[in-house]
């Protein structure tokens, strides 16, 4: 077993249609408040690593070019691809640096600037985010397309509807709204979502994450230097993760997805969490990967929050908002805060660090009486996926 | 309207590709620097004067016999002479058992409809077409195979029915592909 690793510092920019800034620029704005947050300087920083998929954008090596920007030049670092759970592969692997003592203090740095591509292109290069010769090139799937296989089959088999997809909306957008963070900062109506045009038959606008610029950034250290920085350390409990195949077609059931299921399973075998469908009960909230509706109902069910073809449940119940089992997404998700892909997932642990610590904004702070939180990050269409579990608690036996 | 007189996606960003290059190129003959401030909230914008169009070259050497068939009509993929495992789709190595001997051999043409879906906002390469209906379909030997399905209404297709594979040739670029077919 490794060494306790805390986050001891955040940083997150506004998400949305930033073109008011530049790559370096934007990146600067997480990495500023991260460094301000953990009251820590640059020399600190012993390596940090960048979440970034790009394509979209004009900095082919981003990594390099925010250290200049930001002051981390010469720090060691490397840019890390895990699709949209790039940010908390990026996390996991400074955890794991820090965990194992190759460093004391690291820093997770997530960006993406989408929009400085038109939106045509910026489909195009999601949509060969599978398998490319056998999925994209010869039938043209989105990432809308390959989410909507999956509501496809999910609604066939469970009787849920396209009214229950755009009540995920909703609470996303609601929450959003609260949000001064956030890419959409006002609510929708069911009605709204219900009549705005297919993206991908059965999933409309509405249920669609929209093409996001962002940053955020997270610093992790020892249990030792932790100590010194912070009274307020919020400890990384443990991570699970999984991947599978590229090809949609090697898959055999098309309701949930296997790679979310096994980091659940190996994120909550590390906590030593091992009950059964109401997994929900440990966490006071969570984060979950909802890039399109279908994919926060398929979250509740591989998370162990609902039993197989449940999910909808929880959301026709309203159980997700505060108050109800589990509040899911108070920043708005991915649906809502916006879905700068490589940002994402360490915005995730940002915004749960700050729920945790009770600093976000009243009217979206989940009451926190368990003092554990839950990120669900999923790469692809299920093709990566990260669980990370955050705590109040130490670790390993600690208090 | 005629298929000729209907603008595709793709005619419709070209359009507004070509408005919006016409725009930058006017200001920058007239303030000598490729700027404009942005539509929506007036920050400046520099219209990059550099590009990158590509296509990939990508080995099909390992796998020919699969074109070679399907020019033949014949639908095939690989089987381990080893292993028996079946792969679709096909490949040269077998990770299963390590060997790469490989067997090709024909799959049946009727499946089971696993899912589906229409894609009607379209990747920029695929904006010529009307929108598309993409099926994936399990075959009795336990592969699935993704393709376009020959329908034009989704909400008139069922997960679970029969689907036939038909070898295409896709319009306009004039290559030799597959499709399913409902069976009626
Ligand atoms: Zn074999």
């Amino acid at each position: 077993m490794g060494r306790n690793v805390a986050v001891v510092g955040v940083g997150h920019s506004r998400y949305g249609v930033r073109s008011d800034v530049n790559i370096g620029e934007l990146a600067w704005e997480s990495i500023k408040k991260a460094l301000e947050d953990a009251n820590l300087e640059q020399k600190d920083i012993e390596y940090f690593i960048v979440s970034s998929v790009g394509g979209w954008s004009s900095e082919y090596l981003p990594a390099v070019v925010i250290g200049e920007y930001s002051g981390l030049t010469p720090k060691g670092t490397a840019r890390v691809e895990a699709a949209c759970a790039s940010g908390s592969a990026a996390v996991k692997l400074a955890y794991e640096m820090v965990s194992s003592g190759t460093v004391d203090i690291a820093m997770a740095v997530g960006l993406e600037k989408m929009n400085e591509s038109p939106t045509p292109v910026v489909v195009e290069f999601i949509g060969r985010a599978g398998n490319y010769f056998w999925e994209f090139h010869n039938f043209g799937l989105t990432f809308p397309g390959y989410y909507a296989l999956y509501a496809t089959a999910y609604m066939d088999k469970y009787g849920a509807t396209e009214e229950d997809f755009c009540k995920v909306a909703v609470k996303n957008h609601y929450y959003g709204a609260r949000n001064p963070k956030a890419h959409f900062q006002r609510e929708v109506t069911i009605e709204k979502c219900m009549t705005s045009r297919y993206i991908a038959w059965p999933l409309k606008l509405y249920d669609c994450s929209p093409i996001t610029d962002g940053s955020s950034a997270v610093i992790l250290a020892s249990e030792e230097v932790a100590k010194k920085l912070t009274d307020s350390p919020v400890w990384i409990e443990a991570v699970g993760e999984a991947s599978d195949t590229a090809n949609l077609s090697k898959r055999d059931d098309f309701t949930y997805l296997r790679a979310a299921r096994l980091a659940a399973e190996k994120a909550y075998k590390k906590a030593g969490l091992m009950d059964g469908y109401n997994m929900y009960k440990y966490f006071d909230v969570a984060e979950v990967h909802d890039c399109f509706t279908i994919a926060e109902v398929l979250a509740y069910e591989d998370l162990r929050f609902a039993e197989p073809g449940k999910g909808i449940e929880l959301v026709r119940n309203e159980e997700t908002y505060i108050g109800g089992k589990i509040p899911v997404n108070l920043s708005g998700g991915l649906k809502a805060k916006g879905h700068p892909i490589g940002a994402t997932g360490v915005g995730m642990v940002a915004e749960l660090t700050n729920q945790l610590l009770q600093r976000v904004e009243k009217d979206r702070q989940a009451p926190i009486k368990n003092g554990r939180a839950l990120a669900h990050n999923v790469g692809g269409t299920g093709h990566y996926a990260y669980v990370t579990i955050l705590s109040l608690s130490k670790p390993n036996g600690g208090v | 309207m005629s298929r000729e007189e209907k603008k595709t996606q793709k005619d419709m960003f070209d359009e507004q590709m070509r408005q919006f290059e016409s725009f930058v190129e006017n200001m920058k003959e007239s303030i000598g620097l490729p700027t404009f401030p942005d539509m929506k909230t007036g920050v400046l914008q520099w219209y990059d004067q550099r590009w990158i169009t590509t296509r990939f070259i990508i080995s099909v050497e390992g796998i020919k016999e699969f074109f070679d068939k399907l020019l033949d009509g014949k639908f095939v993929t690989t089987k381990c002479r080893k292993c028996g495992e079946l792969y679709f789709p096909p490949q040269k190595d077998c990770p299963k058992c390590m060997a790469s001997d490989m067997e090709w051999v024909e799959l049946s043409r009727e499946g089971t409809l696993l899912t589906f879906t229409q894609i009607n906002v379209k990747p920029y390469s695929f904006a010529h077409y009307d929108d598309y209906i993409v099926g994936i379909v399990r075959l009795p030997e336990g592969v699935s195979i993704t393709a376009w399905v020959r329908a034009d209404d989704p909400s008139k297709l069922k997960i679970g029915s029969k689907m036939r594979l038909e070898i295409v040739k896709r319009d306009p670029e004039k290559y030799v592909t597959y499709e399913w077919v409902p069976v009626e």
